[in-house]
């Protein structure tokens, strides 16, 4: 199959809050194509996790989804009825969760937590679910996987439960696995480790992957294309090479200066303020009181997404092409980083 | 004279004998050695289980060491009385990782960087609500905030709190244990930037324990990797990240992910059979040890 295999469009998932709604996730759109990885990337409370949530419908209350579509497969997942919904979970959706601590069922072997994924979705008789777990430890690279099938998940390592995760997710050989920051809770060799592994298993199942992490290195290392989120918003989409060589966003340029490199014991070039609360965002772009390239417009209205490049948007008024020429030169992005760059130099 | 020698430090976790089971210990710390030098950022890396946290409380004493010493301008830590250990520690204090737990919810922000002064009988009230206010500033926090909850903070604010608490004493010595690693990536270079800042200012001398390499690469001196609870690596940090000799260093710098999508990615798979744990540091080149 060859086009978007998943079609997030124009996505609001909000809060009722005492407050009133406040959107966690807002007007978000982006699509994956059938083998692609693509990264989410953004910081806590940008709203990435709440739209992988979004996309399996296990937002909780107060949360909901308000407005959008989710195409899967040509599908809208958001008109479903739940039994359907059930059947897609799992079966063409699975979730890898952040915690391998946590996301397993202490008082299960894992061998009947991978088993079960196969039974709840009758693919399987019980003998056959039992074989299908040992050639599924083996796949994720668990070594000795008939043996650790009965095994209970304190007796595996953090990087060993994170495999075990990985089987689950592929026992029902969906064509979509969505990881929430899959490594966030373990050691950088372990990490690198079940990077390649998940690089690996994309290939091998022609899976695709939607990778949420904070980190521009894991996205670097494992993805194709690249959203960053900011407040419950996109702010800057294209593929890994666009995204981090040639950065568009002042927030995206921002996150890859401030990460230390350089030469050691300068300053590192943070981006100044705090990620906003989400029911007190400023007017227009939630990023304008960070952003060093802020001018008029950004106050006024959430800025709509221009093409900088090829399959490249951002979502900036510097990149507005019907601004005066002008004040493009004056503000231009090259020049505004150099500006940045004269603080740290002087102090 | 260095200003912090630690050696030969152990620390075994024990589990006493039960009734059905047999007693057993954890080598924590086995056998580390280092020396740090007044003014430098000392940098302790490894992954987690590798000691790095529990040498760095073994130094201020907040967990007993097994064996070993450490000396704090020459004077024996572990052997010090409790009077004199309370001295001591207005001298060397520490910033934890959490700055989610690691501050008291039920104390106002003003309360918790005024407790230090309180407990080591500093100054009377309104000495201490200066100092307070001083501490504040210094730390890029606005004394307004003063009477806030600290979950009115967010977290790199926070982190600002439990560092203000630590210079409260004006100490000449600062355990960092992952002082970043709960941030947003884009509030850490806030915080790493105010750390370099005030040691600069306050002549801070610093023992900062990560595990982000490239953090450490850029604001430590010296760096010392630890690996099962030894110090497997030892030297200054260009040196270090740039000839890297143990095997685990090598496995451990060819794991961090890097942000350039052209970047030659050769990753190296620590085998533990290449690892000879009995192996003692020896000089390799100009201050650089290693295990091998």
């Amino acid at each position: 199959m060859s086009g978007s295999l998943l079609s997030v469009e124009h996505l609001t998932t909000v809060f009722d809050l005492a407050g009133g709604p406040v959107p966690a996730v807002d007007d978000v759109s982006f699509e994956i194509r059938a083998g692609e990885t693509l990264g989410l990337v953004g910081e806590s409370g940008s709203g990435k996790s709440i739209t992988a949530l979004s996309i399996m419908r296990l937002v909780q209350p107060p949360g909901r989804i308000a407005s959008g579509r989710i195409l899967f497969k040509g599908r809208d997942l958001l008109t479903l009825s739940e039994a359907d919904m059930r059947a897609v979970r799992g079966a063409n959706i699975a979730l890898i969760f952040q915690e391998p601590m946590t996301a397993l069922n202490p008082v299960f072997t894992v061998g009947d937590q991978i088993a079960e994924a196969l039974l709840v979705h009758n693919l399987a008789t019980r003998r056959e679910a039992r074989s299908r777990a040992v050639e599924l430890l083996d796949a994720v690279r668990v070594p000795d996987g008939a043996a650790r099938v009965r095994d209970y998940p304190h007796q595996l390592s953090g990087g060993m439960r994170q495999r075990v995760l990985i089987a689950m997710a592929l026992a029902c050989k969906p064509s979509l696995v969505i990881a929430d920051e899959p490594t966030t809770a373990l050691d950088v060799t372990i990490q690198a480790q079940i990077l390649e592994l998940l690089r690996d298993m994309s290939s091998a199942f022609n899976l695709s992957l939607l990778l949420i992490t904070h980190d521009l290195g894991i996205i670097a290392e494992t993805a194709d294309r690249v959203a960053v989120m900011y407040a419950g918003r996109i702010v800057e989409e294209g593929s890994v090479r666009a995204i981090l060589r040639e950065p568009k966003h002042p927030y995206t340029r921002g996150l890859l200066a401030s990460i230390p490199g350089g030469s050691p014991g300068a300053r590192l070039r943070a981006i100044e303020g705090t990620v906003p609360m989400l029911g007190a965002l400023p007017p227009g772009c939630a990023f304008n009181p960070r952003c060093p390239d802020r001018f008029e417009p950004c106050t006024t209205a959430p800025p709509p997404e221009y093409n900088v490049g090829q399959e490249h948007g951002a979502r900036c008024y510097l990149y507005d092409p019907s601004r005066p020429a002008t004040v493009l030169s004056r503000q231009s992005p090259v020049a505004s980083r150099q500006s940045t760059v004269k603080p740290d130099a002087t102090r | 004279m260095p200003l912090v020698e630690v050696s030969h430090l152990v620390k075994y976790f024990t589990r006493d004998k039960g009734l059905f089971r047999a007693g057993t210990s954890v080598k924590a710390v086995d056998d580390v050695s280092f020396e740090i030098d007044e003014g430098e950022t000392f940098g302790l890396v490894g992954e987690s289980g590798s000691g790095k946290t529990t040498t760095g409380r073994c130094i201020l004493r907040l967990v007993g060491a097994t064996s070993g010493a450490v000396r704090f301008r020459g004077e024996d830590v572990l052997a010090a009385t409790r009077s004199r250990m309370r001295q001591m520690r207005r001298d060397m204090q520490i910033v934890f990782q959490d700055p989610y737990s690691s501050l008291n919810p039920r104390m106002r922000a003003r309360q918790i960087v005024e407790e230090p002064l309180i407990i080591h009988r500093l100054g009377d009230r309104t000495a201490r609500r200066e100092r307070v206010a001083e501490l504040f500033r210094l730390v890029g926090l606005d004394p307004a905030h003063l009477e806030r909850y600290p979950h009115q903070f967010s977290g790199g604010q926070r982190q600002r709190i439990g560092l203000a608490r630590a210079l409260a004493l004006n100490p000449s010595f600062v355990v960092l244990d992952e002082p970043v690693s709960a941030l947003d990536v884009s509030v850490q270079a806030q915080v790493i930037n105010l750390l370099m800042d005030l040691q600069h200012q306050l002549h801070l001398t610093y023992l900062f324990i990560a595990h982000d390499l490239r953090l450490v690469e850029h604001i430590c001196s010296r760096v010392a990797v630890m690996y099962l609870g030894r110090i497997v690596e030892m030297g200054p940090a260009r040196s270090l990240f740039s000839t890297a000799r143990h095997p685990y260093t090598c496995a451990l710098l060819s794991a961090v992910p890097v942000t350039d999508p052209d970047a030659p990615r050769t990753r190296i798979v620590l085998d533990p059979a290449s690892v000879d744990r009995g192996a003692a540091l020896r000089q390799i080149a100009d201050g650089h040890w290693a295990a091998i």
